[in-house]
């Protein structure tokens, strides 16, 4: 208690030392952090007494009234004891509390979106750019992509139990939340990486904004295969088209805010080249799953699946001659 | 310690103290006869109260008797039917089955808190238990539907197209009554221009729920 006390004292005495020797120059400054710590009622009791002290401290040190007297005083005493017994008792939960509503603030300026801006950036995500002069602005916003993840997740389990997808290890639920948030973090984080050593000035928000909202033309497909259980002729045009777009319109994004062709190329081809292959993945993995299955099999097991064909449900992580023995 | 006397003598803490003191002892009455009554009374209390906020579920009005006196027994109860009735039998030829309890309990509560999140992160002004709780209450009439759609499937053995198509309807009319009630509660929470943005997961919420109702077998 009384070291604390020491400390406290030391702290303020030195902060008034450095205040008298800065307080001429920088005066105005100190004084506004001294106002905010004052009017920020987020913070505990312990701190607002603790820059109330050193405000006065200051105050009477550009009065030249400096004395013991203001720092022994019945407010300063008060700061004293409410911050030694904050100090000690309450400090990791403080932490902690005001972590979580930091958190969740830092967090709020990514959700700040009108619905007809979202609605604007869903409709030009498919809409490659025409002119690679000027860098494109890349929205720093989480709220579309991250419905755009949901949504995914969502048809991506439709599209499971319609295949009739089966998984010894693990739920149809968690497959998807981890394929779609995997996809979605990993690829993101890669190009960002890329982005660094191609000095492509991205942030990582940008990153995952960038990648989300090409995550539309994955659900537009899925949902439309869910719905029509088109061919794969049909699924390869949509593919080329759909898919493509989207895939243009990051790369065009991308080509507008890198300089140097080696390093376009190589930002583009990975992009690109994960765009596409991770809904041909989502295609066939999930998709079309008992079709093919079925055809990898022995042709003496075939008669045998196909009178329970409407029954069968094949364990997608086991090996197929495991499959084939049961 | 005589920092300690001297914060005593001056701060004027001791006035609020009294009168704390005295509105502790007028409610001090009540208090008692809370904790003397028979168990029997207080789980009849919170019955009836968790089944008034049913009502306001079945037949959705501006209310604030939800959001006011928020509980979570009611989501419990619903998630934890739900959670069982949708339980799958393992099917020993593929190891594979229906969704499991724990699957569909984490996706009710992990979803519920997702969305809240959501809403909170929009600006919505309204605590995170209130709209768990609402969100959990709303699931009622998909619980109903599930009802209907279990003892289909376990009274007539042979599903026909008709029964097929008679529980999808049964599941689409308690998907949209979900969504209408849970609007009816948290639309007013969410800032004005952007109540869609607060709709849309609400609306996935309830659509994979639902899903998982319709698709039971």
């Amino acid at each position: 208690m009384t070291s604390h006390n020491s400390d406290w004292g030391g702290f303020s005495s030195g902060d008034e030392q450095t205040s008298t020797q800065d307080q001429a120059q920088h005066s105005s400054k100190s004084a506004i952090i001294d106002m905010g710590n004052m009017d920020d009622s987020s913070v505990t009791s312990s701190w607002e007494d603790v820059g109330d002290t050193t405000h006065r401290v200051k105050d009477s040190s550009i009065e030249g009234q400096e004395g013991p007297g203001m720092v022994s005083g019945i407010s300063g005493n008060l700061g004293k004891a409410v911050a030694d017994q904050m100090w000690q008792s309450g400090q990791q939960q403080a932490r902690k509390m005001i972590d979580v509503y930091a958190n969740i603030d830092i967090l709020r300026p990514y959700f700040d979106v009108e619905p007809k801006v979202l609605l604007f950036r869903l409709g030009s995500s498919f809409l490659p750019l025409r002119s690679l002069t000027t860098p494109q602005k890349i929205p720093n916003e989480l709220y579309g992509p991250l419905m755009i993840v949901f949504t995914l997740i969502a048809i991506l389990l439709m599209n499971m139990k319609n295949a009739g997808t089966v998984l010894q290890q693990g739920t149809l639920m968690g497959t998807a939340f981890g394929i779609c948030f995997g996809y979605w973090f990993g690829v993101s984080g890669l190009i960002y990486f890329l982005a660094y050593l191609c000095n492509a000035y991205i942030s990582v928000v940008q990153c995952l904004s960038l990648l989300g909202y090409g995550m539309v033309s994955h659900c537009i497909i899925l949902l439309l295969g869910h719905f029509t259980h088109y061919s794969h002729g049909v699924f390869y045009f949509l593919w080329a088209i759909v898919a493509g777009a989207s895939a243009a319109r990051m790369i065009t994004v991308l080509l507008s805010r890198t300089v140097g062709k080696s390093q376009r190329l190589l930002l583009c081809i990975t992009i690109s080249s994960f765009h596409m292959l991770f809904l041909l993945y989502l295609h066939f993995a999930y998709h079309q799953v008992v079709k093919d299955i079925l055809e990898t099999l022995d042709k003496d097991l075939i008669p045998a699946y196909q009178a329970a064909e409407d029954n069968i449900r094949v364990a997608r992580d086991e090996p197929e001659s495991e499959i084939a023995a049961t | 310690m005589a920092d300690f006397q001297e914060v005593s003598y001056n701060s004027p803490i001791e006035g609020e103290i009294s009168e704390n003191a005295g509105n502790a002892h007028e409610e001090d009455g009540e208090e008692l006869t809370t904790l003397d009554e028979p168990v029997k009374d207080t789980v009849l209390r919170d019955l009836k109260a968790v089944a008034q906020k049913f009502s306001h579920i079945v037949y959705p009005r501006k209310n604030s008797v939800l959001l006011r006196d928020w509980d979570l027994w009611g989501p419990l109860i619903l998630c934890v039917i739900m959670a069982f009735l949708l339980q799958g039998v393992k099917d020993e030829k593929t190891g594979g089955g229906g969704p499991q309890f724990a699957q569909v309990f984490v996706v009710v509560w992990v979803g519920a808190g997702i969305v809240t999140l959501n809403s909170q992160l929009l600006g919505g002004h309204i605590s995170f238990f209130q709209s768990v709780c609402v969100l959990g209450y709303c699931m009622f009439p998909l619980v109903v539907a599930m009802v209907f759609c279990w003892t289909v499937v376990k009274l007539i053995s042979h599903q026909t197209a008709i029964l097929v198509v008679l529980r999808l309807i049964f599941t689409s009319v308690g998907y949209g009554w979900s969504i209408f009630a849970s609007l009816t509660f948290l639309g007013d929470s969410q800032p004005v221009g952007r109540k869609a943005l607060a709709v849309y997961p609400i609306c996935l919420f309830y659509f994979i729920l639902a899903w998982m109702v319709a698709t039971y077998s």
